[in-house]
């Protein structure tokens, strides 16, 4: 366990040292002088660029500002946003668990519709049942996030006038008024994980009620509910799980764009915000912090993928 | 009789037609007996156990009577019984176990739904039943998973499971083919001693003839949905009656040492969708008369316990006389 540990570390370390290079490689490419854009109004001024550009070492080799801020990066160090005028890390800690409230209730949404569903579908293959599950799935996963979140706030907001277009309230000032700020959006980036979580959990658990534990299970009496839910479902779960704690790595990243449609101050606005701004220190922040989740979130998946297969446990 | 089994036919919608796997079969165990069931792939040995525990699929229509000591089961007495008073093992040990459970776990599940025991009492009675099954370091053992086990192991593990409750009525459908021939042979020593033990009635499925004429009472050879020939092991063996059992004995090597002979019969088993009209083993049989092609013979007993069905019966006389 714990080599397996080691060694998976060990592995990390080089992904995220070349992720960091693309990162600030990539970052590059985008067009528009930052130096030019902060500038504002004295844009012309070759004095108070060349200032401006010594001071965020603009005026220095590629590989010169690579290793400052990666050396930085390392000590806990992401910088100072250039436009904001606040610290890179301060900026991703107030935004993160906004993002994450978001992404845990889409992904709660996702588990809660797509696992049940696709257990039924599986149960009752070749049924109404299973195509209209089936159907729901494709729906959920083929519908544009923006359109469905632009009906839902014409409808619950707009028409009816039950919950708020937009906003953000945090969850520790008011939980229930956070609740409804959050649950169109939850609601809208949950439909699509949780057609694919269906379609999964429905290809696992058919493989797994055909295999011959359940024959067994039947055999020695056990009821059907438990044949399904105990015996098959156990064994579905395992690949399941993987493929959930991945989704919910898409589900952080994939916030960006309904962040912006219910106008929630996450992840997403901030990054957006930041490109528009030329802000480099917050793109690269924001960008290497999702690239830590996701590192994170694998680790943890293969973690939970041993302890729901005893088969990897003993290694 | 602790298992009856009268006229049973069972039927498979398929989307190439329907298809009579089974065809009027009738069979009865006694307590503490051993009834082999052998024939051919395809026979309907196995589909006759599992109409009998009722895990048919739903596409399964069944006719004809089944009784559990002298009670009709039901589906409903079926459902209930199933791993208790009746219990089935199957062929395949390596993956007839759930990996996601320890060995005890599975054992102590049976007694749990049987015998209503509350889960320390049933994983302990599980580990005093992997012990009887002859698994070395039960208490140990029974917190492994199956993929601890080796095939021989979770055979005994699948023993088991299906004696735990103490059933009347065992089906064990080719338990031991996956296994090699010395696991083989401790798996059924000690199934044999198992059912001395507990008066259990045992129906044992199989392909091998050694295997039944070390352990089985009675046999009741199959062929394409019937049953053709039914007596005691000895006597088979000694003086079998149908020409498709003289075929299967001749496909074995010879027991008392002989010269090893292994003819197979010629031919293959119909197509049940569209079986002969007659006798089905006419197409392969070489003492086919008319008759046999125009009208299916019924079993006829020629001596007490034994009955075949075969128009040119008694064959021992027809082989007297060539
Ligand atoms: N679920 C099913 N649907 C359709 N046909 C089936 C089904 N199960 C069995 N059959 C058919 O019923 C017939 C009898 O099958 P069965 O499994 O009882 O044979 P068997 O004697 O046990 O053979 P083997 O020695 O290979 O185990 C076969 O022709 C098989 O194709
Ligand atoms: S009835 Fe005829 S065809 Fe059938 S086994 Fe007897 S002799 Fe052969
Ligand atoms: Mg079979």
């Amino acid at each position: 366990m714990l080599r397996w540990l080691a060694r998976r570390f060990a592995q990390i370390i080089p992904t995220l040292i070349v992720l960091s290079m693309l990162i600030f490689g990539l970052q590059q490419l985008m067009p528009g002088d930052p130096a030019m854009i902060l500038a504002g109004e004295e844009r012309g001024d070759p004095v108070v660029l060349a200032q401006i550009r010594a001071e965020l070492r603009l005026d220095r080799s590629l590989p010169e500002q690579y290793l400052h801020w990666i050396g930085n990066v390392l000590v806990g160090d992401f910088g100072f946003s250039w436009r904001i005028r606040e610290p890179v890390a301060n900026l991703i800690l107030q935004k993160l668990p906004v993002t994450f409230q978001l992404s845990a209730m889409a992904f709660i949404i996702a588990v809660l519709i797509g696992v049940p569903a696709g257990i039924l579908s599986a149960t009752h293959r070749d049924t109404p049942t299973d195509w209209v599950a089936n159907g729901i799935a494709l729906f959920g996963i083929s519908m544009p996030n923006f359109w469905l979140g632009i009906m839902m706030i014409l409808l619950f907001s707009v028409e009816l006038g039950w919950l708020p277009p937009s906003g953000y309230v945090p969850i520790t000032e008011d939980f229930w008024q956070s609740i409804a700020t959050t649950i169109m959006p939850a609601f809208v980036l949950g439909t699509g994980v949780a057609g694919v979580l269906m379609r999964h959990t429905r290809a696992a658990m058919l493989g797994a009620l055909a295999q011959d534990y359940v024959r067994t299970a039947r055999a020695k009496g056990v009821a059907e509910r438990v044949v399904v839910w105990k015996h098959a479902l156990r064994n579905a779960l395992i690949p399941v799980v993987t493929l959930g704690t991945i989704e919910f790595g898409r589900l952080l990243a994939g916030a960006v764009l309904t962040e912006q449609i219910f106008t929630i101050p996450g992840f997403g606005k901030l990054i957006v915000d930041a490109v528009f701004n030329r802000d480099y220190p917050v793109v690269q922040g924001v960008v290497l912090a999702t690239a830590l989740i996701f590192v994170g979130l694998s680790l943890v998946a293969d973690l939970l993928y041993m302890a729901v297969n005893p088969r990897m446990r003993q290694a | 009789m602790v298992l009856a089994i009268d006229d049973l036919t069972v039927d498979f919608t398929t989307d190439r037609g329907t298809l009579r796997a089974v065809d009027g079969v009738s069979l009865a165990v006694a307590s503490g007996r051993t009834l082999a069931v052998v024939g051919e792939s395809g026979s309907g040995k196995s589909v006759t156990a599992l109409a009998a525990v009722g895990l048919l699929p739903g596409s399964a229509r069944i006719g004809g009577r089944i009784a559990l000591d002298g009670e009709p089961l039901t589906p409903d007495r079926q459902r209930a019984l199933r791993g208790g008073a009746m219990a089935m093992i199957f062929q395949e040990p390596m993956t007839s176990l759930n990996p996601a459970f320890t060995a005890g776990e599975q054992v102590a599940e049976a007694l749990r739904i049987h015998r209503g025991l509350p889960p320390r009492a049933a994983f302990e009675a599980g580990v005093a039943m992997l012990d009887r099954v002859r698994i070395p370091d039960a208490e140990r053992r029974a917190r492994q998973y199956p993929h601890q086990f080796s095939g021989g192991m979770r055979q005994r593990v699948m023993i088991a499971i299906a004696l735990a409750c103490a059933p009347r009525l065992l089906l064990a459908d080719e338990p031991t083919t996956a296994l090699d021939v010395t696991v083989q042979a401790q798996i059924l020593a000690l199934l044999d001693t198992l059912k001395r033990e507990t008066g259990t009635a045992v129906v044992l499925i199989t392909h091998d003839l050694g295997v039944v004429a070390d352990h089985a009472d009675d046999v009741a050879v199959m062929y394409a949905g019937r049953v053709v020939e039914r007596a005691p092991a000895a006597r088979l063996f000694a003086q079998p009656e149908h020409p498709y059992t003289v075929g299967l004995l001749g496909a074995v090597p010879k027991l008392a040492g002989g010269a090893g002979r292994l003819a197979s019969i010629a031919g293959t088993v119909p197509d049940m969708r569209s079986p002969p009209r007659g006798c089905r083993f006419a197409p392969r049989c070489p003492f086919v008369i008319a008759r046999c092609v125009a009208e299916a013979p019924p079993l006829m007993e020629m001596a007490p316990g034994h009955a075949s069905a075969c128009w040119r019966a008694p064959l021992s006389q027809v082989l007297e006389a060539a």
